[in-house]
C-alpha cells in the first residue's frame, strides 16, 4: 500500500513539476495555457492525495474551470501580439539572472531548510490501522459559519470588489468599440496588407500613445 | 499518505513549483504569462498549506480554511489582472510588460 503511494505521489510531482516548466518556457501562450492547466490538475491530484477532497474539487471548479478559461479568453483577445514568433521570454542576461535566482534559492535556501528542519509530526494514534482524526468537509462548513465567519464575509465583498472592478476596468464605452470584421472585410484587408506600404510607422519607440486608436488596419470608417 | 510520503517529499515539491512560478513571473515579456507564474506561485503556497494541515495539524480544519481563502484571493486577483490587461492591450496595443512603462520617469 505504501509502494503504491510513494508511486502515485512520485507521478503526481512529476506531473506538477513537469508541467510547470513546460508553462514558463513553452514559446506559445497558448500552449502554455494548456500546460498550466495539467499544472492545476496535478495540484489538484495531489490535494486528493492529500486526503482534503473538497480543496481537491475547489481546484478543479475555480482554477481548472474559471482562472484557466479566463487567461485563455485573455490570449484570444490580445491574439495579435501574442501570437508565435514575438519572443516570450526577456533576452539575454536577464533571462540567466532570473535563472539564476530561481534555482538558488531552491537549491540553497528552500530545499536544505525542508529537508533539515525537523518537523514535529504527531505520533501516530494507537496502533497501526486505526483511522486518523481527520477533519472533514462537516468541519469545514462549520468554521465557515462560526468561526470565520468574519473573514468569510470579507472574502465574499472581496469577490464582489472584484467582479465590480474588473468590469469596470475592461469596459469598453461603445463609441470605441471595434466591429468585429465579416470574412469579406478580412480578405480586402489582407489583400490591401499585402502590398508594401510606403508609410511606415516611426521606427523609434513602438507608438505608445496612449488612447492609441485600435488596431489602424481593421478599423471600419463608420 | 502520512506514512508512506514525508513531509519533506510535498514541501519540496510545493518549493520547486513555487520557484519555478517565480522565474516565469521574472522573465516572461507577456503580461498574461507573467500572471500564470503569478497562478503557479500561490498554487505552491496551497500545497504548503494543505501538506501542512495533513501532517501537522490534521484535527483542525485551519489549513485547508486558509487554503481556500487563499484561491478566492487569486481569483480575485486573476479577475482583475486580466482585465488590466485587456485594458492595456486596447490602449497601447501591445502586452509586453516592458512595453508599458509611462510610469518611468
Amino acid at each position: 500500500m505504501a509502494t503504491v503511494i510513494q508511486i502515485i505521489f512520485g507521478l503526481i510531482a512529476a506531473l506538477v513539476v513537469g508541467a510547470a516548466v513546460m508553462v514558463v518556457t513553452v514559446r506559445n501562450v497558448i500552449h502554455a495555457a494548456l500546460w498550466l492547466i495539467a499544472c492545476f490538475f496535478g495540484v489538484g491530484a495531489l490535494y486528493m492525495l492529500l486526503e482534503a477532497e473538497f480543496l481537491a474539487v475547489v481546484q478543479v471548479l475555480v482554477y481548472v474551470g474559471a482562472i484557466s478559461i479566463l487567461i485563455l479568453f485573455a490570449i484570444m483577445l490580445t491574439r495579435q501580439v501574442t501570437g508565435e514568433g514575438v519572443r516570450q521570454l526577456v533576452g539575454g542576461w536577464r533571462l540567466w539572472l532570473t535563472a539564476a535566482i530561481s534555482a538558488l534559492l531552491f537549491a540553497v535556501a528552500i530545499a536544505p531548510t525542508v529537508i533539515a528542519h525537523r518537523w514535529n509530526t504527531p505520533a501516530p494514534p494507537g496502533p497501526p490501522g486505526t483511522p486518523e482524526p481527520l477533519a472533514g468537509v462537516a468541519e469545514l462548513g462549520r468554521a465557515f459559519v462560526y468561526e470565520f465567519l468574519l473573514q468569510f464575509q470579507v472574502a465574499g465583498v472581496l469577490l464582489t470588489v472584484a467582479l465590480i472592478g474588473a468590469i469596470v476596468i475592461a469596459f469598453e464605452e461603445r463609441a470605441r468599440r471595434r466591429r468585429v470584421l465579416t470574412l469579406a472585410e478580412e480578405h480586402e484587408l489582407r489583400k490591401r496588407l499585402a502590398q508594401p506600404q510606403p508609410v511606415e510607422a516611426p521606427a523609434g519607440e513602438p507608438a505608445p500613445a496612449p488612447r492609441a486608436t485600435p488596431i489602424s488596419e481593421g478599423e471600419v470608417q463608420q | 499518505m502520512t506514512a508512506a510520503v514525508p513531509l519533506e517529499a510535498v514541501l519540496v515539491v510545493a518549493g520547486a513549483l513555487f520557484c519555478i512560478g517565480l522565474f516565469g513571473a521574472l522573465s516572461r515579456r507577456n503580461l498574461i504569462g507573467v500572471l500564470m507564474g503569478v497562478e503557479l506561485m500561490l498554487n505552491a503556497v496551497n500545497i504548503n498549506l494543505v501538506a501542512f494541515w495533513r501532517y501537522l495539524e490534521p484535527r483542525f480544519i485551519t489549513g485547508q480554511t486558509f487554503a481556500i481563502f487563499i484561491i478566492c484571493v487569486a481569483a480575485a486577483e486573476a479577475a482583475v489582472g486580466l482585465a488590466m490587461v485587456i485594458a492595456i492591450y486596447r490602449n497601447w496595443l501591445t502586452v509586453n510588460a516592458d512595453a508599458v512603462d509611462s510610469l518611468k520617469g
